[in-house]
């Protein structure tokens, strides 16, 4: 794991331990995500006769994507039978958050073939996607080859990998897992990219009004669900991916809030 | 037939290895490499590789890593390390030059511009870490176009039947990664490696050279025995970082390495 993000998510990390793990902190390049994949692919190289390598994420060289995604499409099948079972037929729109793309992915696949379904996957814009501080490569990036896979990528002229930022660790990675690339190319999927403040928003509000502490990695789908809505009538659903809990990221709000909680 | 494979052929008649060195293009400071160049090849170096900086070096181990983050310090992209080239065949049209990187720089400038400026700025060959034969269709047209040379890498875990694809696939040498991990790694087994080289060169017609933890001349005549080069990577780099802020100083540590490794391979194949 990237020491940035060591510390961002202190509290996973803490809970990858209690389950016996061992979480080796990673110091080079940005020191995040992207770093971690590098290193990972270094270690698997060289321990490659008693190592299997797992990602977490539908990005990769082949077919860990397709495994990655036939996985959590059980978020998809299930969200999909529970919907047709409590409001009946097909919701109108399917909104998740997007970094590598697992749990978009996981909720789109089984609703690839229902045309009426609008796909809706949110990028993280950081600090705004004009000023080139974000994550989100769909939405401003530029076809690329890296971590064994072709897809969009966060990249300058020279072919040299960007820096990302967001405030969410799970989404602040350059790539994307190549098949949002191509359900973006062939327009079955929209992505879109909302910013750090407005998932904080999207955070804090539901908080408030349900009592639910969403990640800030699914408050961006959540920001996006809000201002989406207001363009649906009453009787249209919307089904939102609350792919993470927003325990491990209590103090990283605390610390935007300048709340000591140590 | 290519300058690289002249240059091969031309070692092997002698009764030689060849000896191929590699440094990060840029690294320590771009106004050092073609100099640096120049020095590898009078210390006896046959074939120059050429590293382009990258920002995700997924091959290499830390002494490499670090090269190419102290090359990009520099801002030195593709563009600026054929440069590079041309500045180095300004003095010297003789002595190979490999370039070895990732493919997404070259997928930015585009396979036939790449071509172009490599073929017009004296580059023989071309190693892509991370673009397998299996993949490299378009990219082979581009430089067969030019003359170029691609080459590409075989594993300690590379299978005969894909070993013979890759071969296949390979022009002016083939590379054998003669361990399982990342550049620079320790603990090579000479005998291992000796033994995997000769099976794989009864299987192919192509010169075969070995990389990756050949470090000096102890590492590199036993190989160099029975491969037909070595490639010294990051021995050769760690003296970047050593030497980092004496430019005359490196001169003098990369010469006296590269004059070690040149004379144990002339002793063991004499």
């Amino acid at each position: 794991m990237g020491s940035e993000d060591i510390q961002r998510q202190s509290l996973n990390v803490y809970r990858m331990k209690l389950l016996g793990a061992e979480v080796v902190p990673v110091t080079s390049g940005s020191r995040t995500l992207k770093d971690a994949l590098n290193e990972a692919m270094r270690d698997w190289v060289t321990n490659v006769d008693d190592t299997h390598y797992i990602i977490g994420t539908v990005a990769g060289p082949h077919p860990y994507p397709m495994i990655v995604r036939d996985l959590q499409s059980v978020i998809g099948r299930e969200a999909r039978a529970q919907f047709a079972r409590q409001q009946g037929g097909l919701p109108d729109a399917v909104m998740a958050c997007v970094g590598g793309g697992s749990n978009a992915m996981g909720i789109f696949y089984p609703f690839l073939e229902d045309e009426t379904v609008r796909l809706i996957g949110v990028e993280a814009a950081g600090d705004g996607i004009m000023t080139g501080r974000h994550a989100a490569p769909l939405t401003d990036g530029i076809v690329g080859v890296l971590h064994g896979n072709r897809t969009y990528l966060m990249q300058d002229q020279a072919g040299l990998i960007s820096e990302t930022h967001s405030v969410s660790a799970g989404l602040d990675y350059p790539g994307v897992g190549p098949e949002h690339a191509w359900l973006k190319d062939i327009a079955r999927a929209e992505y879109v990219a909302v910013t750090d403040e407005e998932a904080l928003g999207a955070f804090r509000q539901l908080n408030l009004l349900e009592g639910i502490l969403p990640a800030l990695e699914s408050s961006h789908a959540l920001a996006y669900a809000v201002e989406f809505a207001a363009t649906l009538r009453k009787d249209q659903n919307i089904i939102v991916n609350l792919s993470g809990r927003g325990d491990k990221d209590i103090p990283t709000m605390a610390k935007i809030d300048g709340i000591s909680i140590g | 037939m290519g300058r690289l494979t002249s240059t091969i052929n031309a070692v092997l008649a002698r009764g030689q290895k060849s000896l191929v060195a590699y440094i990060v293009a840029g690294d320590p400071h771009p106004n050092q490499t073609v100099s640096l160049m120049h020095t590898l090849v009078a210390e006896g170096v046959d074939i120059i590789e050429l590293g382009v900086p990258f920002t995700d070096p997924e091959a290499e181990g830390p002494v490499i890593q670090m090269a190419h983050e102290r090359a990009l310090v520099h801002e030195v992209t593709l563009t600026k390390v054929l440069e590079m080239v041309a500045a180095f065949r300004l003095e010297d049209a003789v002595t190979p030059v490999v370039l070895m990187g990732y493919l997404n720089p070259i997928e930015a400038m585009g396979y036939e511009a790449f071509a172009d400026a490599a073929k017009i700025c004296g580059v023989d060959g071309l190693i892509t870490v991370n673009l397998p034969p299996e993949e490299a269709g378009p990219l082979a047209i581009a430089l067969q176009d030019k003359e170029i040379d691609p080459i590409y890498l075989l594993a300690p875990t590379t299978t005969d039947a894909r070993a013979a694809a890759v071969c296949e696939a390979s022009r002016g040498f083939v590379y054998y990664v003669s361990l399982k991990g990342t550049t620079g790694s320790g603990g090579l087994d000479i005998k291992a490696v000796c033994e995997r080289v000769e099976h794989l060169k009864s299987q192919t017609g192509l010169p075969l050279f070995v990389g990756f933890g050949i470090k000096d001349g102890a590492t590199a005549a036993p190989i160099a025995a029975v491969a037909d080069g070595v490639v010294v990577g990051s021995a050769i780099v760690t003296l970047m970082a050593e030497f980092k802020t004496s430019p005359q100083g490196l001169e003098l540590a990369v010469k006296e390495l590269v004059r070690d490794i040149r004379k144990a391979l002339n002793a063991s194949n004499a």
